[in-house]
């Protein structure tokens, strides 16, 4: 056993309080109720951890600490502050952050030559840039799309797989290489090199519509770089966070497949807009129905049971305010109204929630797809707000389709259904969707912030 | 070194078993404040930086731990703070709160 110095024994006793904080900060997270004490625990378990990190017998210079923890908390403010539409892009950035801090310090190690003589320190320490390196580009990547400075729709090309895959191999082989010949150091800048051109390239022929897997996906590898710096450093509280977080990351990624029906490599491997746009090309116009803001209010009013489905489409508009004020207004008038959430819709896991939550809206009203699928059939009106794919019943019934099997929520089934949206053109993943042609089915065009603006004024000026 | 390495996977192995026990059970409703909650603990990387920077043993090193710290403290910060924000949004609709 390694000897400790006095004060590194009270260091590890102060990280074994902040790994017991940081697990019951996540076990409180379960429900609404005590997540706030989640963050508190974490918080504390940040704050010990830190401290007792400044007490290391081989600190001998605080300044530049000092400066950059300063700095670092500057910048952290103004990323706490942002709106919640704008939720998804932000964590895409903070994965960014996260592996960008794992990755220069494993550069740092390498180049002092800690773990130069040890085959499992050189290892980890590659593992802990190539997963650091993609995570941070992959992660640039998917923020700028979803901040829409780079095109949301996939970018492919024809080779794509075979190249990303001859990247991965060039880095790992060279990892390899570098942990049986470590006076190789060139290996080393071409190792981190080619997994911030392989970050990059995963990531640019991935379609909106998929993001919240990636975003899922990106936040366990950010978790996993940093267990394996946890094991460069032989820090445990490391290893204890990266693989809470790491396994977090994977059971959302693992839920929002389920809930598109997809594998991972067909997430990675897929990009999976472009046959859907030629599928949809040979759609001719068919009639569909039509109403206006008077007129769906009256059927709302009427109504007993609504449900409303919203999406994408509401988050882009804005529209999650006027979504509150309709809620007022038909509860006031007597009418029961839920809401029904996919697991997908949105950019990220639970983005409806928290967009819905943010408009002040109950969260016990906020109901999960299998939880309401039964409800439809006694629904009275199911009004949909920019969502598309995820109430398409081609996935139900259509076996050419490309989403054939991927759960949606059963919209279809309720009395009556309508669909604000803004023109007949198919939704983000290329899909046309039979729902828009049912008989019960009303199309509402118009900006979804206006129409339902529209219905409320309806709604109170009426009675 | 070697009964080090093996304590340490088995740190690993049990965090993650940990991991997947705890977050099944977080409500759908609270993943997107999960995400950003695990974001700001993953930042805990940072005390691998303050190490670097503090034992000042090269200036490159100290240059990448300075920027390494200003990423990380920032993802605390404001993934905290973020979260807290999403958090005090949620409310119930049962009499008691209104």
């Amino acid at each position: 056993m390694t000897e400790f110095a006095g004060s590194q024994y009270l260091i590890e006793i102060i990280y074994l309080i902040a790994s017991a904080l940081f697990i019951l900060s996540l076990k409180w997270m379960s429900s609404p109720a005590t997540a706030r004490h989640g963050i508190l625990a974490g918080e504390i378990g940040m704050v010990l951890a830190i401290g007792g990190t400044l007490l290391h017998h081989g600190i001998v210079d605080w300044k530049w600490i000092i400066i950059a923890l300063v700095l670092g908390s500057g910048i952290g403010i103004p990323l706490g502050m942002v709106q919640m539409t704008a939720v998804p892009q932000r964590t895409a950035l903070s994965h960014a952050f996260g592996a960008l801090c794992v990755t220069l310090v494993g550069t740092a190690e390498f180049y002092l030559g800690t773990q130069n003589n040890s085959k499992f320190g050189m290892s980890v320490l590659s593992m802990e840039v190539i997963l650091g390196g993609l995570t941070f580009t992959g992660s640039l990547m998917a923020a700028g799309k979803l901040q829409e400075i780079l095109p949301q729709r996939p970018i492919t090309y024809k080779g794509q797989n075979l190249v990303n895959l001859l990247l991965f191999l060039v880095a790992m082989g060279s990892a390899v290489y570098l942990v049986l010949h470590p006076e190789a150091k060139i290996f080393f800048p071409i190792i981190v090199g080619v997994s911030l051109i392989f970050g990059i390239l995963l990531v640019i022929p991935i379609g909106g519509a998929d993001m919240p897997t990636v975003i899922s996906l990106l936040n366990s590898y950010a978790g996993l770089s940093a267990a394996a710096m946890g094991f460069v450093l032989q820090n445990k509280l490391l290893i204890i966070a990266g693989a809470l977080d790491g396994s977090s990351g994977l059971i959302l990624s693992i839920i929002m497949s389920k809930a598109m029906n997809r594998s991972f490599t067909n997430v990675l491997f897929g990009a999976f807009g472009q046959v859907q746009a030629s599928a949809a090309a040979g759609q001719e116009a068919k009639p569909v129905r039509s109403a206006t803001p008077e007129e769906a209010a009256a059927i709302l009013l009427a109504a007993n049971k609504v449900v409303i489905v919203p999406g994408y489409g509401m988050a882009v508009a804005q529209a999650q305010h006027k979504v509150r004020e309709l809620y007022d207004a038909l509860t006031k008038k007597g009418v029961d109204v839920r809401f029904a959430i996919h697991p997908v819709a949105g950019r990220m896991p639970g983005h409806m929630n928290v967009l819905l939550a943010e408009a002040d809206i109950p969260y016990d009203r906020l109901i999960e797809m299998d939880e309401i699928n039964g409800d439809f059939p006694q629904t009275d009106v199911a009004l949909i707000i920019g969502a598309n794919d995820v109430t398409n019943p081609a996935a139900r019934t259509d076996q050419s389709s490309p989403i054939f099997g991927m759960p949606i929520l059963d919209v279809d089934k309720a009395h009556t259904v309508m669909v604000i949206k803004r023109g007949m053109s198919p939704g983000f993943a290329g899909i046309d969707n039979p729902l828009y042609y049912l008989d019960r089915t009303l199309m509402l065009f118009g900006d979804a912030k206006q129409f339902v603006g529209g219905i409320v004024r309806e709604l109170s000026g009426g009675h | 070194m070697g009964s080090n390495l093996i304590d340490a996977l088995f740190v690993f192995m049990l965090a993650a078993f940990i991991g997947f026990e705890v977050i099944r059970h977080v409500s759908p409703l609270l993943h997107t404040p999960l995400m950003s909650l695990t974001n700001a603990l993953d930042a805990i990387a940072v005390v691998g930086a303050i190490v670097l920077v503090g034992e000042k043993k090269s200036t490159f090193a100290t240059v990448l731990g300075v920027i390494a710290i200003v990423a990380a403290t920032s993802n605390v910060v404001g993934g905290f703070f973020i979260t807290d924000r999403m958090l005090r949004m949620f409310k119930t609709s049962r009499p008691t709160n209104k």
